[in-house]
Parts: structure tokens; sequence; C-alpha cells
């Protein structure tokens, strides 16, 4: 099926998965209504999804290099955009920004709007040029650019530090998604989404995961939307929920009054100063520009041409989750408000009870409630069979998890949304892996250890290694580090700091030196680094009050900076190196390589 | 081969054209991405469809800006480049 003409027939062979999955979806429906139990529909949709993706792995086995790391650079913009919505939707994204948006009001929408304006400086600044150079990953730009191996080591270490948290809490959420749905414990989970991860990656690198990234973008996707169109219906008659919601806004605003709501949910900077809001926007706009599983991805495109229209694709794909993702907290916040707070206990809707027992939910009412509910720890209910506004706990988690049942929709809606769930942390997972793998095999090991590895010596290599690192994120998942959300949201401001002034300053400024961009990136990286370290585990005071998870705001001008004050002071980069820079500015045209540079495959 | 094909002459009024749309774009960004959030509370006064106007384009409206200036941007890049013929062999 994916020999010789795949690419020619990728829209018959979706369209046709996504008729499969859909008729698979109806065929459990059915059987729950036969009586078939919970379980065994979590136990279907886990492993025929899981399934699928080892399928597509195995037929995309490679023995070609290029294959390997850049998909043969086969990958039509609009696949490519699906694929890169996959990579960079995750577990977080899914599960978690809906609750984030329910707890935070507006001021969560910081991370909506950073998550996506990012890809604006990825279109204009960064895709096309770095397709254009054409080789297969980003230290190999900095490599390239900047004359040898320390820029490349320097931007090695930047991508790591910034990638294997981000895997980690991948592989995370992959043991939360497959411990509550199939009922295992946390730790044997977890080895069964490594399990699902590495059979996608393994055998057929960059190729596989581009087009196992396709197949989990659309199950995903179907499993976000489903639930809150649904909810939309009920609620507003419309099954368009993203239009609807404004609706329950007003409501929720009329309630907010009613209940002594202190921090309206539509009412601006009650959780973030503006500083610390516009800060949040800033480092997340510029980390999705600076992350390496994100921009590889433009590698794999044809031409410039279509790596440009590829931004556009991923982005309008990446767009569908976060403009609904709003609608979901206002429609779970009206249900709260309407149906749960104010309640007497007994006459409590199922699903409170159904995600207390999960201890995502908490009605803590009854003084001795934390003994029932998890959530309830710490809080002090007056006893009066009342469930005040105080007395209610819920985890960010349980917004899109309890959608289903909030909505009253069968089992088989919460089964597919773990499905969702899962692809989100996979495809993700898939992505992150592949980068840190890729990054120790092509860079480290062939680049600066064995240039002579023949081409099979070095898939072997990249395999090795890829389990190798899988193996240890699992490894480090499965202790449960604490606080493994906020690193990831460290994550971009690293790579902010570390890689985004070099990249850019590379392409656009031919003035820019190696000395200059090497100390670029050690200040940024550092001063980030620094601030993170020193405002979490030793109780530094904050600069200017800016939280540390936006520690770009002083790592990025550091960067800039330096990078641009030592190239003045430093001389002009070679006429060669002026002119590999011309090149790489012009789609047409032959990669002019300076003496000395590494030769493309 | 492109090298010969463009003079200098060109190719830096290539650049330039290049770099002013590069300019352009992220003037639109900057505006939707922070100035215009930076109005939120006067904003919000306004209400559409239920949804106050602030906390809209927060949540939906420059979200389809951003999507609309990509696909804008990279059709006025591939045009840039046909005009002056650097355009993959």
């Amino acid at each position: 099926m994916l020999k010789g003409d795949f690419t020619q027939n990728l829209g018959k062979v979706y369209a046709m998965y996504t008729g499969g999955f859909l008729g698979f979806t109806i065929i459990l429906a059915i059987l729950e209504q036969l009586g078939v139990p919970n379980r065994v529909i979590g136990y279907l949709f886990v492993a025929l999804t899981i399934g699928v993706y080892a399928l597509i792995g195995i037929l995309s086995r490679t023995t070609q290099v290029s294959e390997y790391y850049v998909a043969g650079r086969k990958v039509p913009a609009f696949y490519n955009g699906m694929a890169t919505g996959a990579d960079w939707i995750s577990a977080a994204s899914f599960i978690g920004m809906a609750g984030t948006l329910y707890a935070l009001g507006y001021d969560g929408l910081a991370f909506v709007l950073g998550w996506t304006g990012g890809y604006v400086l990825v279109a204009v600044l960064l895709a096309p040029y770095l397709r254009k150079f054409g080789q297969f990953t980003v230290p190999d730009f900095l490599g390239a650019r900047y004359g040898g191996n320390l820029a490349r080591f320097a931007g090695i270490i930047v991508l790591l530090s910034a990638s294997f948290t981000y895997v980690v809490a991948q592989v995370y959420g992959t043991g939360i998604i497959a411990s509550r749905f199939l009922g295992i414990s946390f730790e044997v989970a977890v080895f069964v989404g490594l399990a699902g991860i590495l059979v996608c990656s393994m055998l057929g690198g960059m190729r596989a995961v581009t087009w196992t990234q396709v197949a989990q973008y659309i199950i995903l996707i179907i499993a976000y939307l489903l639930p809150v169109v649904i909810m939309s219906a009920q609620v507003t008659g419309v099954p368009i929920p993203e239009l609807m919601y404004g609706q329950a806004l007003q409501k929720i605003t009329a309630l907010e009054q009613t209940l002594g709501v202190t921090k309206p949910h539509v009412q601006p900077f009650t959780n973030y100063d503006p500083l610390n809001f516009f800060g949040l926007i800033l480092c997340l706009m510029i980390g999705t520009a600076a992350l390496p599983h994100v921009l590889m991805r433009f590698f794999t495109t044809p031409s410039v041409r279509d790596a440009r229209m590829s931004v556009g694709w991923s982005l309008l794909f990446i767009f569908i989750l976060y403009f609904t993702a709003p609608s979901y907290a206002a429609f779970a916040k009206l249900e709260v408000y309407q149906n749960v707070i104010g309640q007497q206990i007994s006459a409590l809707p199922q699903w409170v009870s159904l995600w207390g027992q999960i201890g995502l939910v908490g009605a803590c009412d009854a003084p001795n409630a934390a003994e029932v509910f998890a959530m309830c720890k710490g809080v002090v209910g007056n006893g009066d069979g009342i469930l005040q506004l105080a007395e209610f706990k819920i985890n960010n988690d349980a917004i899109v998890l309890a959608t289903p049942e909030i909505a009253g929709l069968p089992y088989v809606v919460a089964g597919l949304v773990a499905a969702g769930g899962l692809a989100a942390a996979l495809s993700t997972a898939d992505g992150l892996l592949l980068a840190i793998a890729n990054a120790l095999s092509h860079d480290i090991y062939y680049r600066m250890i064995d240039p002579h590895a023949d081409a099979k010596r070095r898939l072997i290599v990249a395999r090795a290694l890829l389990v190798g690192v899988a193996i240890i994120a699992a490894y480090v998942a499965s202790t449960k580090p604490a606080g493994i959300l906020s690193m990831v949201a460290w994550a971009f401001s690293l790579a902010a700091s570390g890689l985004f002034p070099a990249l850019v300053m590379g392409i656009w400024w031919k003035r820019t030196t190696s000395i200059g961009a090497i100390l670029g990136i050690i200040a940024g990286w550092g001063i980030c680094l620094y601030y993170l370290i020193m405002t979490q585990y030793f109780a530094m005071p904050l600069w200017f009050g800016v939280k540390n998870i936006s520690c770009g705001l002083f790592g990025i001008p550091v960067a800039f900076i330096v990078t641009y004050v030592v190239s003045l002071f430093t001389p002009a980069p070679s006429q060669e190196m002026q002119d590999f820079v011309e090149s790489i500015r012009v789609p047409r045209g032959d990669v002019a390589l300076a003496a000395g540079q590494a030769k493309a495959e | 081969m492109a090298k010969q094909s463009l003079t200098p002459e060109r190719a830096r009024e290539y650049w330039s054209k290049t770099s002013t749309l590069m300019w352009t774009v992220l003037a639109i960004w900057f505006v939707f991405g922070f100035l215009i959030h930076a109005f939120v509370t006067s904003l919000n006064t306004i209400v559409i469809g239920g949804f106050p106007l602030g906390f809209y384009m927060a949540a939906q409206g420059s979200l389809i800006v951003f999507v609309i200036i990509i696909f804008w941007y990279a059709m006025r890049q591939n045009r840039i480049d046909e005009d002056f013929g650097v355009t993959e062999d």
C-alpha cells in the first residue's frame, strides 16, 4: 500500500482511513448498546489505534538515510501541515488547554495566542530558508553557518535541554491516559506508551513518523470536536460551539454576579499582570519558532514554495483545536455554575461523583469530604448540605475528559476522547524523540565523531540511540517527577533564548560572525537557565516581577544584543560565507557551500 | 544557474522586496499578537453575539488573522519569486 505511488494516492488513502475509523467507532457504539462492558470498549479503542500506527510504522520502514531523516523530502505541503499539527498538539494542549482556560479565564488566552502566533515567525523568518539550506537537522544549519562543530554542539545542548523535559512530559501523558482507560498501573502504562511510540518511529524514522502523525491528527481532531459539538447542540441548539459559546459567556457573567465570583471569566489581568501576560505570549511565540521538532518538519517538503504554504496549513490545523478550546472552558463553566454550585449534595449531577472517584473532581461540603474526594484535601466545608463555590474543586484535566459525561453521552465517546488524547501524546513524543535521537546520531556521531560511517552503520546508530533515549525518557516519567508541566513551559523559553537569535540573524544579517553567534547562544540560554534555577530552587527574588516561565524575556534580548555587539567587534564573515547566505535566501539554484562546510546528501 | 541570471542589482532588489514583505507581516503580527490586547478592557464594552470583543480577539480573532497572513505571505512571496524568475527549477 505504501509503495511507489503512495504519495499520489494520499487523499484516497486517508479518506478511506477516516471512513474506516468512523465506521469502527459506530460499531463500538452498537456493541456498547448490546451490553459490551466499558472496559472492553476502552481496550478496543486503544488497541486498534495503536495497531494502526504500528502498521503504518512497519510499512514505512526504510534503509535510506534521507528517507530516515527527512522522509525523502516528498511530503506535500497539506499533509506536512497535518503532521506538524499532530507534532505540535501535545497531551497538555489536548487535555489541559481547555482546563487552563477554565481556571484562568481571559489570562489563559496567553497560551492560545502564544502557541499559534509563533507560526507567523516560522513562516516569514525561518522555514523557507531552512528548507533551501536543505540538510537534515537544525544543528546542521548552525554548524554550516557558524563554522563548525562548536556552534553545532552549542545548538545540540540547547536542543537537548528544551526537548528532553518535553518528551518526558509526553510519555507521562501517555501513561496517565493509558492507565485511566485500561485500568493498569501507571508504571506499566508508561511502558505500554513507550512501545506505542517506538513502533511508529524506530524502523522508518521521519518517514514513518510523518505518515503516522497524519493518521494521529485525524483521530485527535475528531475526538476533540465531537463532544463539544454535541454539548453545544444541547445547550444552545446549534452544533457550532465556536460561534455559540458567546451565549454561554453571557450567562456565565450573569451567574458570576449572583455567585460573587471575584475573578470573572472574561475580565483580563486577574491572574497575570500585563507584563507577565504579554511576556508569556512573546516567549511562547518565539519558543515555537525555535523548537527543533517543529522546524525539522519543514525540511521534509519537496520545495521552498511548499515549505511556505506548509506553515499555513500547519497553523490552520493547529488553529482548529485552539479555536475550539475556549468553548470547552465556557460550556464546562456554565454547567458548573448552573447545575453544581448551590445544589443539594444529594442532587449533584452524576459526573461529579464519577470523576470524584478518579480524583479529578471534589465536592467538599462535608467536613470529612477528603476521605471520599482526593481533591478535597485542605478544604474545610461548612457541612450545610449545599455545595458552595469554595467547596467545589476540579482538576484542569477533567474539563475535556469529563465533557462526554457532562453531556450525558455514551461511553464510546469517552473512549474516543481517550484515543484522541493518546494520539496527541504519542505524535508529539515521536517528533521530539526523533529530534533528540537525530541530533545525537547525525550531529554528534556522524558529523563530529565518525564522518566516514556508511549509511547502514549510521542508521543502526540512529535506531539504537532512539531506543536508548526512549527508555531513559520512560524511566524518568515512571518516577513521576514533580512539576513536569511547568518544565514544559520552560522548554519554550530555553529554546527561544538559545536558538532563535542565532537562526534568525544567521539568515537575515550577513555580518553575524561565528563567535558572535556562539557567545549569543551561550549568553541567552545561560541567563534563562540561571534565572529559572535560581528563582525555582534558591528562592532568588524575581526580576521586575517576571515569572520564571517567561525567563526568555531576559534571555532573548541578551542573546540578540551579545550576538550583534560581538559580531561588530569581530572580523566580518568571509566572502564565501556571505555567498552561502545569499544562496539560501533565493529559492533557485544550488546552496553555495563554503570551504570546510559539510555537504548535504 | 540562477546565480548568473540574477545581477547583483536585481539580487539586491529581490532581497529588499522580500524584506519589506517580512516587515509588513511582522507589523501585522505585532498588532494582533500584542497591541490590540492592550486595549482589551475598552474593547470588552463592545459585545457581539454574546462575545465581549476584547475577549473574542484573544480567543479567536487574532488566531484567524494569523492563519490568513501566513497564506497571504506565502502567495505574495511566491509571486515575488516568479517576478524575479528565481522559482525552483
